[in-house]
């Protein structure tokens, strides 16, 4: 499919159709949604009703008694989460969501207004657990299920992105995020899901992580980064895997590890563990921080999830760092206590071997952010830096939806950023645009394929924009986060959107500050472009 | 007829129908249902529904702590955290107090209210600009609307009590403080009916919001601005017997139902609409009056990582264990030198 042009797409039309939402379907239109799931990969892991089926075509080979399944599967979570039955039950309709999602932001489908996305769901509750939508029908927003309501919910429910944007400004702070989840659930339960989704649940299931690396191969990619380090700093930067009585057990998502530019994150923790002579170890077999599981079901995300702490019981370590993830931290952050039911007493309060601090704020948890953990590192002067070898960087930071409004941590980063960048280099997008207020990537929560990428260009739009205004404005040319998520879809989004920019991870620009005893001199940073002053070129825009 | 339009005109019709109903039923010496009989049983409906839906949602489970973050969190004790940041991302129970104290008296989310248009803007390659601005006049049409409604509600209380208490007695004085206008003009009369006008107004001019706005979020505005627009052609233009007023709801107060004479249609009208939204209360978008207290994204604290939240219907799920793992991949792994539990020729002897 040939993706439009910039311009073009840029041409957002907010008009709504001159029917009402209740007789307008969803055109199917490639690049706007992504394919139906493989039956292998809903086989692997016991999912109902796996079978061959396509979007496009009409029949989707719904079982017979699907539709009594969705309504039971409805009131069963009516029963098992209070934010549903209330959500459903409070909206007013204010419409003060409807120009925060960028999903309507960027395809201007008022069905793509939360509050509208919600009223999907909403219409089939009050329906079938009303007696006001019984009795009244349309005119309270009730209607039927039939399949194209099904369908719809398919459509909208993976053009939403679970960042809760939406939720920020209600005022009754109905979440979006939960109702999408949700829907996903019952969707799932009559066999409708996403290949991507499911392919990378699946491979995390059986072999570790979304990628679906086997042991040996997770091995020769981190030892691959590694040798990388060595080329360019001189310092060799060890890797142990699966090392019982380690201290730390590191988690970071497959994302760090599989391509860039998220590869350079992961060589800059390798090297700042190196640094630090940190006892810590990774493993091949809780090799995934992210959770695609979580995008799917909360039961599949506690599947995936439930191998961290296992494995750390296993490994004996102390406890648990987790690298730079936007949904890996909300997983973590929301529910992986809960899920596990109790404090993991198997784990001792964090503490930092550096500099002593105890991180009381994961007393609960046993997981430290690594944000948290160099920021810390930095407070007390523990790390010698050269933020000249960013000097080619005019850097911008976009907090990740799920950090910011599922977690909080906005300071951190920051604090970091000040540290390894030269003075005068760091640049915030508008302040309506950052920190809680974040626009999402738009190809979170599953949806970042390939087949749905003018969806997802259209959903990074109000992202991109921002990052548009202070390239033109500053001459920003790299864009800083926290997620692998992020450096696995931004870098497509603003090479779409805004070419100079390039992405990067945090602690990349740690791993580039660095000044190591017996290093080499560093002539380049660590994708091998040339620092300012060195060469004849000046760096910055070159490409890796 | 299109959608808006078959909206509107129900909701419209359903309001000005009531008023029928009631003005008629008075005509027809219908008082007593009117006057007792319906308030009554609109009290009835009100509670029985009230405490039916919070009872409801007070029993289902929280099973998660998902609170809405819009500040940094407690973190590292250097880590700088503004006032905002304790309130908007609260660490206990006692700044969630705070949180929801905001929330419900000063509609603090809506406070943060942004617009976002898209502008044309030449110098951008994609020729066009989202443009994120402040945006109150929502925030100032809800909190306009909801005080002017309280006060209203509050000064009304003087028909409740006998003698009238000295607070509700000075809360009419300072509402009609700016006198010019015979017999004394409250200033919430004008308030209700502008905020009104513009919940209404913002409803039709907006094309996205004429959308998704059904019946049931019409119907609630026009049942007010009725019972607002009887109360005040009451006050002002057509006068009722007060003392009889007083003596009928002192009458249904002390459980002693009695119907004066003297008082007129134009008052049993006001009066049945207002019970028509009391019993229309619970079973609508209304709810989210009480609702709002039992919000997980606004009513729990931001202490996931220090404070265990218990599921009550957490259960144990299957997943891939280690040991079945190295069995899938023992080799490889000792062949990479991954440590492993079990040497491949231990448990090969095993297996056997």
């Amino acid at each position: 499919m040939s993706l439009p042009k910039p311009e073009e797409l840029a041409r957002v039309n907010y008009q709504p159709p001159a029917r009402g939402w209740m007789e307008v379907k969803p055109d199917f239109r490639p690049g706007t949604y992504c394919n139906a799931a493989s039956p292998k990969w809903l086989e692997w892991i016991d999912y109902p009703y796996p079978r061959q089926w396509s979007v496009a075509e009409e029949d989707w080979q719904l079982p017979e008694n699907w539709k009594e399944i969705v309504l039971e599967g409805m009131e069963d979570r009516l029963a098992r989460f209070r934010s549903l039955k209330l959500f459903f039950d409070i909206c007013v309709r204010c419409g003060a969501c409807a120009d925060k999602c960028h999903f309507f932001l960027g395809t201007g489908d008022p069905k793509n207004m939360p509050v509208l996305r919600a009223e999907l769901l909403r219409s089939v509750y009050k329906r079938y657990f009303t007696r006001i939508g019984k009795a009244l029908g349309e005119l309270v927003g009730a209607r039927d299920l039939d399949e194209k309501v099904i369908k719809e919910w398919f459509f909208y429910l993976y053009q939403c992105t679970i960042c809760r944007r939406c939720s920020l400004f209600c005022p009754y702070g109905i979440d979006m995020a939960e109702m999408t989840l949700l829907g996903r659930e019952m969707l799932a339960s009559i066999g409708i899901n996403i290949d991507w989704a499911m392919a990378s649940v699946a491979q995390c299931y059986d072999k570790g992580s979304h990628i679906g690396a086997t042991p040996q191969a997770f091995k020769d990619m981190i030892d691959f980064l590694a040798e990388e380090n060595e080329r360019i700093t001189g310092i060799k930067t060890p890797v142990s895997y699966n090392r019982k009585g380690a201290e730390i057990l590191f988690v970071t998502p497959s994302g760090d590890y599989f391509a860039d530019p998220g590869t350079f994150t992961l060589m800059g923790y390798l090297l700042l563990f190196t640094y630090l002579d940190l006892d810590w170890t990774f493993s091949t077999y809780a090799a995934e921080g992210g959770n695609f599981g979580w995008f799917v079901s909360h039961e599949m995300g506690k599947r995936l999830n439930a191998k961290i702490y296992h494995e750390a019981e296993r490994l004996k370590v102390k406890w648990i760092l987790g690298g730079e993830c936007g949904h890996m931290w909300r997983v973590c952050n929301q529910y992986m206590p809960t899920w596990f039911g109790q404090v993991p007493s198997f784990l001792e309060v964090p503490v930092s071997p550096v500099t002593g601090t105890v991180f009381e704020n994961a007393r609960v948890h046993k997981m430290v952010h690594i944000s948290e953990f160099t920021a810390d590192l930095l407070r007390h002067n523990k790390l010698k830096l050269d933020p000249q070898r960013n000097a080619h960087i005019k850097l911008t930071f976009h907090d990740s939806c799920n950090t910011s409004r599922g977690m909080g941590i906005f300071e951190e980063p920051r604090y970091i950023i000040q540290h390894v960048l030269p003075e005068g280099h760091f640049f915030e997008m508008p302040p309506n645009t950052i920190r809680e207020k974040t626009f999402c990537c738009g190809s979170s929560s599953g949806i970042n394929a390939n087949e749905n990428m003018e969806l997802r260009m259209q959903g990074g739009f109000p992202r991109a924009n921002a990052v548009r205004y202070v390239h033109e404005r500053y001459g920003v040319n790299h864009l800083g986060c926290i997620c692998a998520l992020d450096r696995a879809t931004l870098p497509t989004l603003l090479q779409y959107w805004v070419p100079e920019v390039e992405v990067t991870g945090i602690t990349e620009l740690v791993g580039n500050a660095l000044v190591f005893e017996g290093e080499i001199e560093r002539t380049t940073d660590l994708r091998d472009r040339d620092l300012v002053g060195v060469g004849e070129q000046e760096g910055g825009e070159e490409e890796e | 007829m299109n959608f808006t339009q078959r909206h509107i005109t129900v909701a419209l019709a359903a309001v000005l129908g009531l008023i029928a109903v009631a003005y008629v039923g008075v005509q027809g010496n219908l008082q007593l249902l009117f006057g007792v009989v319906v308030p009554y049983l609109a009290l009835l409906l009100f509670f029985e529904g009230i405490i039916y839906r919070v009872i409801k949602w007070a029993r289902s489970p929280v099973p998660f702590k998902i609170p809405t973050t819009a500040g940094q969190v407690k973190s590292l004790p250097w880590v700088p955290r503004t006032l905002g940041d304790k309130l908007d991302n609260p660490e206990s129970k006692a700044w969630v107090l705070g949180r929801m104290a905001l929330e419900v008296l000063a509609f603090r989310s809506l406070f943060r209210n942004t617009r976002t248009e898209l502008v044309p803007d030449p110098k951008f390659p994609e020729k066009a600009r989202l443009v994120h601005w402040s945006y109150k006049w929502l925030w100032l049409g809800a909190i306009a609307f909801h005080y002017a409604f309280l006060i209203i509600v509050l000064r009304h209380l003087r028909f409740f009590f006998e003698p009238t208490p000295h607070a509700i007695a000075l809360l009419g004085e300072i509402d009609g403080f700016w006198q010019f206008f015979i017999p004394t003009f409250y200033l919430t009369d004008i308030i209700i009916v502008l905020a009104l006008l513009y919940l209404l107004g913002r409803r039709l001019a907006n094309a996205n919001l004429r959308y998704i706005t059904l019946a049931s979020d019409y119907f609630p505005l026009f049942l007010i601005l009725g019972i607002v627009s009887t109360g005040i052609l009451m006050r002002y233009f057509f006068k009722t017997d007060i003392t009889a007023v007083k003596q009928l709801i002192m009458g249904l107060v002390s459980l002693k139902p009695v119907i004066p004479a003297g008082i007129s249609p134009l008052f049993y009208v006001h009066l049945f609409l207002v019970c028509v939204l009391l019993a229309y209360f619970p079973y609508s978008k209304l709810l989210h009056a009480p609702g709002v207290f039992f919000s997980p994204t606004r009513n729990l604290p931001g202490d996931n990582r220090w404070a265990l939240h218990v599921n009550p219907w957490n259960y144990p799920v299957k997943f891939h264990p280690y040991m079945e793992y190295e069995d899938q991949f023992r080799d490889a792994m000792y062949e990479a030198g991954i440590p492993v539990e079990k040497e491949p020729e231990t448990a090969e002897v095993e297996e056997e």
